[in-house]
């Protein structure tokens, strides 16, 4: 755990400095990047750890980001009771969903996380007048006073979003390392041993699927702020697959592979973009590009290296130590079926 | 009352739409216990090379036959190459797979096709059809789609149960060791399983892409709906995959009709979650013992 906060504080660093010195655009990334830590690091735990997927994260995201919305524009509480309460409520949202999916293995709860996803932003045009229809809600958020009129908002939207992404990974973390965390990979390995073992199976799924809940809440509620705007098109299919390729990439139930995950996906999409354009393809060419290289890359990770890149970089750096490698989460997975 | 029958007729006529869906998923499933989140996506991809070719040669049914054949392609190719290997691992690898092939396709399809609604022609003529002087709302392109997964579904339970071709894939469905031991490939089997399920994909999309348009998340509704159906009739279930459907087709287009077309996700979705959690087997199970 001492090691897990060192690297806490470090990257904490790392963001401020950066924030500071780079321009508003690499700030905005900062806070894209958080935004998609905290949402993938719920994703990872959920699927890697608990065993059990979901192709609704989106839906979740949603769920956070119009009740930060909503909360900021008719109560205009302070921003950090907004953030847990909206963190709160897509918990609540998590365990109905969570209840329905113990249940479900593998291909099953698959289809009905995609249904989730596919059907929640229909109630933003169901309910227009609450949620606002097509137009989505606008958020406004501004930086506190005690900074200056000149500190830019963007590098407090960059602080907000890091320091919530690593408070989340600190508690994801420790929650991993205790009783919870041995629960979920007991559950997810074998249900029935589990089981016999005294461990409650269906109270354990619910309680992974409420944690990563919570977790896309509070990334869809520093997105809302980020972003400025709540639409339902911010939450389609493709950013639940987003996340999901983020997840999968750096290693699916690794926390730092979580970030490895988010920092390529959130990159490389502009980078992808400026190069197709530069190359003269058109924009709608240059932002279909990244989507196919996501499939792409699922694909290539689960059939090629599916301990992800955080599983190739401990591969890497224990291969010549002498004592015997920890095992990542997905090899002993492997091993057990 | 007009109106009801109206919105019983197009119900049916989406339904069929989502049966086949539902048929090409239960193909899969009984084969590879595998869910294939890709089909709706192998589905828009033919349709947009039914579209292509259309354009080029000025022939509706130039446009369908290659995206038939394109679908059969797709869905051999698919399982030789990436389902294949995914075999005896985790069964997430393979959702996650399936998922991956979706997106890739779609982005592939916006990269080739753009990714702007482009309008499919269909078949047969859209004016609407009266029974002496009442409009039933349907037209004979509608027909058209009703006749098309009947006679695809026939021709499938044919196959099933009365050729050689189709007594392997049952044997292979049913135990897959048996089946090897008793000198079935069933690697092959299962190709043709994916290449029959591709064929449905396709006609789906061409069936559906008239009354949607067209365009790289076009199918993602769709499937979802016939995934649900599929659910609805028990995966394991060839007839109940098209009798569930039926229900959803006309549930939903009630649905669709009097609260409006916002809600049908929403009650779709509570349809799914309440069947799962009540009859995980389907509805006309009995009470059933398996796990899903």
């Amino acid at each position: 755990m001492r090691r897990v906060l060192a690297a806490i504080a470090l990257t904490a660093v790392i963001a401020v400095i950066a924030s500071i010195q780079l321009n508003s655009y690499r700030d905005f990334q900062i806070a894209q990047i958080a935004v998609d830590v905290t949402a993938v690091a719920g994703l990872t735990v959920l699927t890697g750890l608990s065993g059990q997927i979901s192709l609704g994260h989106g839906g979740f995201m949603a769920i956070g980001a119009y009740t930060t919305a909503l909360l900021l524009i008719h109560l205009n509480w302070p921003f950090i009771v907004v953030l847990l309460v909206s963190g709160v409520i897509t918990a609540a949202a998590g365990a109905i969903v969570g209840m329905a999916a113990a249940r479900l293995s593998g291909p099953y709860l698959a289809g009905a996380t995609l249904l989730f996803g596919v059907a929640l932003p229909s109630f933003a045009y169901a309910y227009q007048g609450v949620f606002g229809g097509d137009q989505g809600l606008t958020v406004v958020f501004t930086a506190p006073a005690f900074l200056g009129a000149s500190f830019p908002l963007t590098r407090w939207q960059a602080w907000v979003a890091t320091a919530t992404a690593l408070v989340t990974l600190t508690l994801l973390a420790s929650l991993s390392r205790s009783r919870v965390g041995r629960n979920w990979r007991a559950v997810r390995d074998d249900e029935v041993a589990a089981a016999l073992a005294g461990i409650n199976v269906a109270a354990t799924r619910v309680l992974a699927f409420v944690v990563s809940a919570a977790c896309a809440g509070l990334a869809g509620s520093l997105l809302a702020v980020v972003t400025a705007l709540v639409a339902p098109t911010d939450f389609t299919l493709t950013i639940s697959i987003t996340l999901l390729t983020a997840a999968v990439l750096g290693g699916l139930g690794t926390l730092p592979g979580a970030i490895w995950g988010s920092l390529v996906v959130v990159l490389l999409q502009p980078y992808i973009t400026d190069v197709a354009t530069s190359h003269g393809l058109s924009a709608s060419v240059g932002a279909n590009i990244p989507i196919a290289v996501y499939g792409l890359v699922l694909i290539v990770v689960m059939l090629v290296f599916p301990q992800g890149l955080q599983g190739a970089l401990r591969k890497l750096f224990t291969g010549f130590a002498a004592a015997p490698a920890r095992h990542s989460p997905h090899q002993k997975e492997e091993g057990t079926q | 009352m007009v109106e009801f029958l109206q919105f019983t007729l197009s119900g049916i006529v989406f339904g069929m739409i989502y049966a086949a869906i539902a048929l090409s998923l239960v193909l899969i499933w009984r084969g590879t216990r595998m869910l294939n989140f890709a089909q709706g996506g192998m589905a828009m991809f033919t349709t947009f090379i039914a579209i292509e070719v259309i354009y080029k040669t000025g022939s509706y049914w130039a446009g369908f036959a290659v995206a038939l054949a394109a679908g059969v392609v797709l869905g051999a190719l698919t399982e030789l190459i990436v389902i294949r290997p995914t075999a005896g691992k985790p069964e997430l690898n393979s959702v996650i797979v399936t998922i991956g092939l979706l997106i890739g396709l779609e982005g592939l399809a916006g990269i080739l096709f753009g990714a702007q609604y482009r309008s499919f022609p269909s078949a047969f003529s859209v004016t609407g059809i009266h029974l002496g002087r009442t409009p039933l709302g349907i037209t004979r392109a509608d027909l058209f789609v009703v006749g098309a997964v009947l006679v695809s579904t026939l021709l499938l339970a044919v196959l099933f149960r009365f050729t050689t071709a189709g007594l392997r894939m049952r044997a292979a469905a049913f135990n897959a060791t048996v089946a090897r031991l008793s000198g079935i490939r069933v690697g092959r089997v299962l190709t043709v399983g994916w290449a029959l399920a591709g064929l449905l994909g396709a006609l789906a999309g061409l069936l559906v892409s008239p009354s949607t348009f067209l365009y790289p998340a076009s199918m993602d509704s769709i499937f979802v709906y016939g995934f649900t159906a599929a659910v609805l009739g028990g995966l394991d279930s060839p007839a109940g995959g098209v009798a569930g459907g039926l229900i959803l087709g006309v549930g939903l287009s009630y649905v669709s009709g009097y609260l409006g077309s916002n809600f049908t996700s929403i009650v779709a979705m509570g349809l799914l979650i309440l069947v799962l959690m009540l009859r995980p087997a389907g509805i006309f199970s009995g009470a059933s013992l398996r796990r899903v």
